[in-house]
């Protein structure tokens, strides 16, 4: 890994250890109210502080970041399987199949991920589920076009001619010969998608559309805070700090790929 | 002409299958908009008489083409929540005085930022000013506009009181405080926007900087900033165009939010109380604006195209 730099991945690993940790150990219980404490500034016992209710808030982070991870995860894993297949599809078979998958990607993509959101609300009802869904949905389209783009170019290159005059199935040549080479731009593609999902999360839950009280997710919390920023501006400033460090981290690690793996450009 | 008329026609076409989407998503709805009116110890006649008054008894078809025909009229029937009974085209005509302009000026603040800086980071690549720049562009695209909205009134609402800490009063009771009220949020708006675009000028500028027209002015003896501005940044921003529009309609959907911050009584606040409410003909009528809107953008953004590219205007 000589050349590769670490910022980006220290970030991410900060992150996602704050959150793997809280699943066993956080200081104080998230959802425990405390009405002696509120509004407690950063203390020994509180290194954060807590909000209106004495929730203290660190443990609140260490919980409130599930949401945001998971639809990174879920966004990048169904983006990825179902994007990859759409567009390995259009970009290999082209014709009307490719007319056919790109329109729909492309008026797919036209669609803005709050848009898609506010219509899985009012279908499912406000929930991590919908948002799951409007995320997972944005990066569909993404990873579609990418993938064709980059199997446009790669299936008339002489390895896959050659594939293909020896006779191997298309199957084969797709997952062995082409898939491969594209790896590379699709892991760039995943690092910045996870940091969209993590913003977008956080800003439909700041709408009430996501994760419902009394469970924390750092949008929610930031929404709560605004009540009352004023008089403990430490509940409005560090939810929003873990929430721009997080998206920082995935996107820095996407430009670290990037330079890493194609130091071209 | 030929060209922008096929636009026209396309972004007709697009309005009528969101139309159609929208309707028929929401129809398939659990619920029954009659029980939210009555509530649900409602009486079945009465549940009867207000489907029948609301025209739910009809087939789906019949609704939809009775819903269109009021579309074209202005009119997108009734609110089920609004004090009851307010008509949606009054709502989003009260809402549009606040999103259009807010809309309006972050669209101008994100592009008077992105090329001048975007050019700028292009022309010193690799040098202080360019990483400086990307450094600016990586935060603004990190840091979560809401949060930074929820900060910024604190900071300059609340502690320094240069601008109201939200809420707008009407344009006509008071022009210059409405103006006011929409500055910071226009900022909070246009700051994501303003920090791809960077990236997207940048980027487009690089390649173009590759050309060898590029290299011929230069070896003409051409000024370096004339080169830059008049050879570089005019065909640059042909290939700009053609990836700005998906921005712009991200910036345009990022008026639900930031109205949200500031507590704006905008097109995109109404859209979310009505999901919210499940305010099914306002949910309709608020999307199928939104969706107007957007594509009203895309269009001015297409109709750009010849005046930037004389290659369109000459083959069509």
């Amino acid at each position: 890994m000589a050349g590769f730099k670490w910022g980006g991945s220290v970030l991410v690993i900060a992150m996602a250890l704050l959150t793997l940790i809280g699943f066993f150990y956080t200081p104080h219980n998230p959802t425990e109210m405390n009405i002696q404490q509120r509004l407690a500034p950063p203390s020994l016992q509180h290194p954060l502080g807590t909000d209106n209710y004495g929730r203290d808030i660190l443990s609140r982070i260490m919980v409130g970041g599930r949401p945001a991870f998971q639809a990174g995860m879920v966004a990048v894993t169904l983006g990825l399987l179902i994007g990859v297949l759409w567009g390995a599809a259009a970009g290999y078979y082209r014709g009307w199949l490719e007319e056919i998958l790109m329109r729909t990607a492309d008026g797919l993509y036209s669609l803005p991920t709050i848009l898609m959101a506010l219509l899985a609300v009012t279908l499912l009802g406000p929930g991590q589920a919908s948002i799951l869904v409007a995320v997972t949905l944005a990066n569909i389209p993404i990873f579609a076009r990418l993938t064709r783009a980059q199997f446009i170019s790669l299936r008339e290159r002489e390895f896959v001619l050659a594939a293909r005059a020896l006779g191997l199935k298309d199957l084969r040549i797709i997952v062995l010969h082409i898939l491969p080479n594209c790896l590379p731009t699709l892991l760039v593609q995943a690092s910045v998608s996870f940091a969209a999902a993590i913003l977008a999360e956080a800003s439909l839950s700041y709408l009430g559309l996501g994760t419902q009280p009394p469970h924390p997710s750092w949008g929610r919390m930031l929404k709560e805070a605004q009540g009352f920023a004023g008089l403990a501006p430490w509940a409005a400033v560090f939810p929003g700090l873990a929430i721009a460090l997080a998206v920082l981290g995935f996107n820095s690690l996407g430009d670290n790929l990037r330079d890493y793996l194609d130091p071209k450009s | 002409m030929m060209y922008l008329l096929k636009k026209l026609f396309g972004m007709l076409a697009t309005l009528a299958v969101v139309s159609i989407l929208t309707f028929f998503t929401l129809f398939v709805l659990p619920g029954d908009p009659a029980l939210l009116i009555l509530g649900t110890e409602a009486d079945p006649g009465a549940l009867e008489l207000v489907r029948a008054q609301l025209g739910l008894d009809r087939p789906v078809i019949v609704q939809y083409a009775s819903w269109l025909g009021g579309v074209v009229r202005g009119d997108f029937g009734r609110s089920l929540t609004f004090s009851r009974g307010y008509a949606v085209a009054d709502l989003i005509a009260a809402a549009l005085p606040v999103t259009l302009p807010l809309a309006a000026m972050a669209i101008f603040l994100a592009m008077a930022v992105a090329i001048p800086l975007g050019t700028l980071a292009a022309s010193r690549r690799g040098k202080t000013a360019d990483k400086i720049i990307l450094g600016f562009s990586q935060a603004g695209l990190s840091i979560p506009a809401f949060w930074l909205g929820i900060l910024a009134i604190q900071f300059f609402a609340v502690r320094l009181g240069w601008f109201p800490p939200g809420g707008m009063p009407r344009w006509s009771a008071d022009p210059l405080g409405a103006l006011n009220s929409l500055i910071l949020p226009a900022l909070i708006l246009a700051l994501p926007r303003a920090a791809i675009l960077t990236r997207i000028v940048r980027t487009a500028m690089l390649e173009i900087l590759k050309e060898d027209y590029i290299r011929t002015a230069r070896g003409k003896g051409l000024p370096e900033t004339a080169v830059i501005l008049k050879h570089g940044l005019s065909n640059a921003l042909v290939s700009v165009s053609t990836v700005a529009g998906i921005q712009l309609i991200q910036l345009v959907a990022g008026t639900v939010v930031v109205e949200q911050v500031f507590s704006l009584p905008g097109l995109g606040r109404l859209i979310l109380s009505a999901v919210l409410l499940r305010d099914l003909p306002l949910v309709q009528g608020t999307i199928f604006v939104g969706a107007a809107i957007i594509l009203a953008v895309n269009f001015l953004l297409d109709s750009l195209y010849p005046i930037l590219d004389p290659r369109i205007r000459g083959v069509q």
